[in-house]
C-alpha cells in the first residue's frame, strides 16, 4: 500500500507539474534565480577570498640581522619562528644572497654598484622574510621578535637583530587587516541579504501557484483524499522545480565561467573562475540540489497546509 | 440511516443558516430539499460532509455521529458519499478518466480494479469516448456526468447532488436526473438539493421544503410548493 501510494503522488506530481505547464515554467524560472544569485555569492566568494589570499601573500614582516650574526643563529631564530602555529612561512636570505640579490637590482646603476665596491665586503645583512597565515598575526609575531632579540636570541649579550620592518608595514597591515574584516562581514550581510530575498520571492511564487489550485485542494479533501494524498503531488512538484532549476543552473554556470574565464580572464588576476568551478563541482552540485529541493518542498509543503487546515 | 437531531447553526456573524431541523433519512431513499437560495440547504448538506459543524444538535450516520469525527477519520468517512455539485468540481489537470480513477486511488483500489470499473462506469453516464478529454474539453452536461461517475465508481451508500442541474439545459437536466434515478434504483440513496420545478414535478419522490433555516414541508410523495 505504501509504495502504491508512493508512485501514485510521485505520478500525479509529475504530471501535474507537466500539465501546469506555463504555471511550472514561472516557478522554475524563479527558482533558477534564486540558485542563480546562491551561486554568484559562492563564486564571488572564491574570487574575493582568492584575491585576498594574494593582497595577504604581498604582506611580510622582514628581520634584518646584523652583518656579524652567525647564520647558525640565524637559523636557529629562523627555526624558532617555524613552529609559531601563527606563522606560515619563514625564507632565510643569507647575506651573500642579498649582496647578488642587490647587485641585480642595481646593475643599471652605476653610481651604487660603485659606492658598494668603495664600501668593501659586504655591507649587508641576513634577512628573514616571515608571512603569517593572517595579517592581524603580524602584531604578535613583531612583539615576539622584540622580547626575544632582547633574551634569547642575543648573541653573547649582543643583540643580533638589526631591525624589524614591522612598525613600517604597520599601517598596511592595520588598513588591510580592518579592509579584509569588513569585507568579509559586508559580504555575508549582503550574501544573507539576497539569499533571504530571493527565497521569499520563491516562496512566493509557489505560493501562487498553489493558491491557484486552492479550489483543486478542496475537491481532492471532498472526494476523500488523505492529507498525504493532497500534499504528495504538490511536494514533487515543488521538488521537480527544484530538480530543474539546479541542472539549468549547474549547466548555465559552467558555460558562464568557462567563457568568463575564456574572454574576461585577465580581469580576475589570475583567478581561473572556471577551474574554482569545476574543483568545487561536488559542492556546487549539493548545494544547489540540496537548496532546490528544501525551498521547492518546503515552500509547497507549507502553502498546502494552509489550504488544509481550515 | 441518516438522521439530522435539532441541529442550529449560527455563523459568527450571527446570521441562522439552520435552527432545530430533525429529519431521517431512510436508506435507498431519493431525498430532494428545495428552498430559495439561502434557506439552508447547502449548509444542511455540508453538515452530513462534516464541512460544516453544527452550533448544536448532532448528525448522525448509522451509529457514527459525524460531529465527532477526528481530521484524520473525516476523508475515510467522505469516501462513503459521492458528490456532485452545480460547478461539477472536477479536477482540471486530470483527464475524464484521470478523474474518475483518481476517486478510486483515494480509496485505496489497486489498478486492476481501476482499470475494470473505470471504463464501466464511464459506459454507464455515456461517456466512454470522451475518457482521455480534459473537463475544459467538455459541455457542462458532459461535466456533470463525469462528476457522477466520479460519485458513483466507489459505489458509495449515499449519493449527495446539490443543484446538480443548476448550470445545465433542460435535455442536460433530464439526463442528470435519469441518471440519479437509475443509480437510486440500483440501492444508492440520494439527497438532491434543488430550484428546479420540473426536476421534482417529474420525480414523485419525498420533497423537503425549507425556509429560513426551517423545514415548513416534508411531503412523502411531493411536489414544488414555494
Amino acid at each position: 500500500m505504501f509504495w502504491l501510494t508512493t508512485k501514485r503522488v510521485f505520478k500525479s506530481g509529475l504530471q501535474n507539474f507537466i500539465r501546469n505547464g506555463f504555471v511550472s515554467l514561472s516557478s522554475v524560472l524563479v527558482m533558477t534565480v534564486t540558485l542563480f544569485i546562491i551561486t554568484s555569492i559562492i563564486l564571488l566568494g572564491g574570487f574575493f577570498n582568492y584575491s585576498l589570499d594574494q593582497v595577504k601573500n604581498k604582506v611580510d614582516v622582514n628581520v634584518y640581522f646584523v652583518t656579524t650574526a652567525k647564520e647558525s643563529d640565524i637559523l636557529s631564530v629562523k627555526k624558532s619562528l617555524e613552529v609559531m602555529p601563527e606563522v606560515s612561512s619563514v625564507e632565510y636570505i643569507s647575506s651573500d644572497q642579498a649582496l647578488i640579490n642587490f647587485k641585480n637590482k642595481h646593475q643599471d646603476d652605476n653610481l651604487t654598484l660603485q659606492a658598494l665596491d668603495e664600501l668593501g665586503g659586504n655591507p649587508l645583512g641576513a634577512t628573514l622574510n616571515i608571512k603569517a597565515k593572517d595579517p592581524s598575526q603580524y602584531a604578535g609575531i613583531a612583539k615576539y621578535l622584540d622580547d626575544a632579540s632582547s633574551g634569547a636570541l642575543s648573541q653573547g649579550g649582543l643583540n643580533i637583530i638589526d631591525k624589524v620592518n614591522y612598525a613600517q608595514n604597520k599601517i598596511v597591515i592595520d588598513r588591510l587587516t580592518s579592509i579584509i574584516k569588513s569585507v568579509n562581514v559586508l559580504g555575508v550581510w549582503f550574501a544573507i541579504i539576497f539569499i533571504l530575498v530571493s527565497i521569499v520571492v520563491t516562496f512566493n511564487t509557489i505560493r501562487l501557484t498553489i493558491f491557484m489550485a486552492r479550489d483543486e485542494i478542496s475537491v481532492m479533501r471532498l472526494v476523500g483524499a488523505s492529507s498525504t494524498y493532497v500534499k504528495g503531488p504538490f511536494i514533487v512538484s515543488g521538488i521537480s522545480c527544484g530538480i530543474i532549476s539546479a541542472i539549468i543552473i549547474l549547466i548555465a554556470f559552467a558555460l558562464i565561467t568557462f567563457t568568463i574565464n575564456h574572454y574576461y580572464g585577465s580581469y580576475f588576476v589570475g583567478f581561473d573562475m572556471f577551474k574554482y568551478y569545476t574543483t568545487h563541482f561536488l559542492r556546487m552540485f549539493g548545494i544547489l540540489f540540496g537548496s532546490g529541493i528544501i525551498l521547492g518542498s518546503l515552500a509547497s509543503y507549507l502553502a498546502v497546509q494552509k489550504y488544509l487546515r481550515n | 440511516m441518516i438522521v439530522f437531531d435539532k441541529i442550529t447553526k449560527v455563523y459568527p456573524d450571527g446570521t441562522v443558516a439552520l435552527e432545530g431541523i430533525s429529519l431521517i433519512v431512510e436508506p435507498k431513499e431519493f431525498v430532494s430539499i428545495v428552498g430559495h437560495s439561502g434557506a439552508g440547504k447547502t449548509t444542511l448538506v455540508k453538515m452530513l460532509l462534516s464541512e460544516e459543524k453544527p452550533t448544536s444538535g448532532k448528525v448522525f450516520y448509522e451509529s457514527l455521529n459525524i460531529n465527532h469525527l477526528k481530521k484524520h477519520e473525516i476523508h475515510h468517512f467522505r469516501r462513503k458519499i459521492g458528490t456532485v455539485f452545480q460547478d461539477f468540481k472536477l479536477l482540471p489537470n486530470k483527464t475524464v478518466y484521470e478523474n474518475i480513477s483518481f476517486a478510486m486511488e483515494m480509496s485505496g483500489r489497486g489498478e486492476e480494479e481501476i482499470a475494470a470499473d473505470v471504463p464501466h462506469v464511464l459506459e454507464l453516464v455515456d461517456l466512454s469516448n470522451k475518457a482521455y478529454n480534459f473537463p475544459h474539453e467538455l459541455s457542462g452536461g458532459e461535466k456533470q456526468r463525469v462528476a457522477i461517475a466520479r460519485a458513483i465508481v466507489n459505489q458509495p451508500d449515499i449519493i449527495i447532488a446539490d443543484e446538480p442541474t443548476g448550470n445545465l439545459d433542460p435535455i442536460n437536466t433530464n439526463d442528470i436526473i435519469h441518471i440519479l434515478k437509475k443509480i437510486n434504483d440500483l440501492g444508492t440513496t440520494i439527497i438532491l438539493t434543488t430550484h428546479n420545478k420540473g426536476v421534482i414535478d417529474s420525480l414523485g419522490k419525498r420533497v423537503i421544503t425549507m425556509e429560513k433555516g426551517k423545514i415548513v414541508r416534508d411531503d412523502k410523495l411531493g411536489r414544488y410548493v414555494l
